[in-house]
């Protein structure tokens, strides 16, 4: 390639670049501005045209706590916290057997198998939801936040079974027929052989549903109340318009955001792979 | 978990003559039998319930009245104009947000494709909207963006000093895409990204040296590698979308014209109390689902055979 070629290519390629970086820029502000706005006094908030350079104030994160009178936030965020946390233990106790079965001993048409899981993911939620409220309701289920857990542990087991099912694939089978040659049984392969090599699939599987879990709004919003309100269902009390209130609305919607923004980026390599439900690697 | 009754498969169960085939193939089962056991009955049982209601007329505050009405409650659905323009508007926004964002993530991927200062800093700055929370994403494009008193969009226009349009009311369904297609965009670019990492280098290298121009080598080898990408994006995208719950509910609270199907299943029942027709939308919706669901269990199944097959 001769060297004018080659410069016009450079040159181009830091076009590029820059237009990467003006995109990145432009899908970031909204999120920019919610940071910055959560930090400014109501007033300034609210100005138009905006104020960029207004003094900063910790004002909007004391309103959504709770200075103001307002309802605290913390039972909301324990039990979205408790929620997602249980419902993860509970998907990665069901789906670690699950996803060996599929993929070191294989079951018998584990492929099928594999693909029912992936088909209750299509069912959409609106499928069950009625029946699934009328149940509550009968057996004195509603607002209770265990409740929430089987229902969210239902909603990821099926990305968990496929994804953890592709990182146990790679599992040498030598190492696991050794273990059971040394007399071990599946409990103690799992623990001891598979979860090791595997770990860092695993903890990506978590960090996913931990995210799916966190964000869930329909489930909760019809099957809670004042005790089992989850961070999402507490967010829609800012729907309608209560004054100036736009720096509380986004402290709060930072707050709630800042456990899924630390795990998404935590999981970042294997993101894509969970949301395709282990299509992509 | 309450719900699952596997069988311990994996004592054996007495001396028996032969340790059988059966046995042992029970023993391969067990792990699987928890986790399937509970699917069934926390995902399926609850449709067949729904399917079973649809056929009744069922309102909650007349329970008295509960009786079968056969096709009825489709037929109600059909042709009630509120539930007619909800199915049309789920096929709208749908079809919106979906093919917006891939077009979106497609250029964005190939941007990002390229080697340039600071491309994991850009990557990062690009997947963030879809880490925001749906309900706090849609508060923050409802509140803060769309305001037309102070928010940014109204904000930034009278620096130029432009219109100071109420974008909601104006165009209220634009405004639930446009928050759908920011969160969603990333979410294409994603997996559109990984199918360009998964090109062969060395075929374009040859194609760029027996003289392919840019155009050439995007057109005839990259378009077709991406194919099966751009499907797997656009079904998973269709399947999370067609589902769409918490920005039409946060953004216009399905309001002027923007209640897509979930939103009226839910509130045919949770504000209206009408058990049936609720659950025949949800059927309908399932339908709906079911036929996209069927195209993209092919995509997926024939990605996950190429990787079975390359194993």
């Amino acid at each position: 390639m001769s060297d004018i070629a080659v410069t016009i290519r450079k040159r181009r390629g830091l076009g590029l670049g820059l237009v990467a970086w003006l995109a990145g820029i432009v899908f970031f502000l909204p999120i920019a501005w919610m940071a910055l706005t959560s930090f400014h006094s109501e007033t300034d908030a609210a100005a138009n045209p905006p104020s960029f350079g207004a003094a900063l104030t910790l004002d909007g994160y004391r309103e959504f706590f709770g200075a103001g009178g307002g309802a605290s936030p913390w039972p909301a965020l324990i039990n979205s916290t408790v929620a997602s946390l249980v419902s993860t233990v509970c998907v990665l106790l069901l789906a670690l057997p699950a996803a060996y079965a599929l993929s070191i001993r294989r079951v018998r048409k584990w492929t099928d198998v594999l693909f029912f899981f992936l088909s209750t993911k299509m069912l959409p939620v609106v499928a069950g939801l009625l029946p699934i409220y009328l149940f509550a309701k009968n057996t004195g289920m509603l607002d209770n936040i265990w409740f929430l857990v089987i229902l969210y542990t239902s909603m990821n087991l099926p990305i968990a079974v496929w994804m953890m099912q592709s990182f146990l694939a790679e599992v040498p089978v030598a190492v696991i027929e050794a273990a059971q040659i040394d007399g071990a049984r599946l409990p103690t392969i799992l623990a001891r052989v598979v979860a090791p090599i595997a770990l860092p699939g695993i903890a990506a599987t978590a960090l996913i549903c931990f995210i799916f879990s966190w964000n869930e709004l329909l489930f909760a919003r019809v099957l809670t109340g004042v005790v089992a309100e989850t961070a999402p269902v507490f967010l829609t009390g800012f729907i309608t318009s209560q004054g100036l209130f736009l720096a509380k609305v986004c402290a709060a919607s930072l707050v709630v955001s800042l456990p899924v923004l630390a795990a998404g980026f935590a999981a970042q390599d294997k993101l894509v792979q969970g949301l395709s439900l282990g299509a992509v690697k | 978990m309450t719900a699952t009754t596997a069988p311990c498969a994996a004592t054996p169960v007495r001396a028996s003559r032969q340790p059988s085939a059966r046995l042992r193939a029970w023993a391969t089962r067990a792990p699987l039998l928890p986790a399937l056991v509970f699917m069934i009955v926390v995902t399926q049982l609850p449709f067949v319930a729904t399917l079973v209601i649809s056929f009744f007329d069922w309102n909650a505050l007349y329970p008295q009245a509960r009786r079968f009405t056969g096709l009825d409650n489709y037929r109600q659905v059909l042709t009630d104009a509120d539930l007619r323009h909800s199915v049309g508007t789920t096929v709208l926004l749908t079809v919106t947000v979906v093919l917006v964002s891939l077009v979106l993530g497609l250029v964005l991927a190939l941007l990002l494709n390229h080697r340039f200062r600071g491309r994991g800093v850009v990557r990062t700055l690009l997947i963030a909207p879809f880490l925001v929370v749906p309900v706090a994403a849609a508060l923050l494009w409802k509140h803060v963006l769309y305001n037309p008193e102070y928010g940014l969009l109204n904000g930034l226009l009278h620096y130029v000093g432009g219109p100071q349009p109420d974008w909601i009311s104006r165009t209220p369904l634009l405004a639930v895409e446009a928050s759908l297609v920011w969160q969603w965009t990333p979410f294409m670019m994603l997996i559109l990204l990984a199918g360009l990492q998964s090109r062969d280098p060395e075929q374009i290298e040859a194609a760029r040296v027996d003289g392919a121009s840019d155009w050439q080598i995007f057109r005839h080898l990259t378009l077709p590698h991406l194919r099966r990408y751009l499907e797997l994006g656009a079904l998973l995208g269709s399947i999370y979308i067609v589902q769409n719950f918490d920005a039409v509910f946060t953004i216009t609270s399905g309001g002027l014209g923007t209640a897509n199907l979930p939103y009226t299943v839910y509130q045919s029942f949770y504000q209206a109390h009408e058990n049936g027709l609720a659950s025949a939308a949800g059927v309908l919706v399932v339908i709906g689902s079911i036929i996209i669901a069927t195209f993209a269990l092919r995509v997926v199944s024939s990605l996950f055979r190429e990787e079975v097959s390359r194993a």
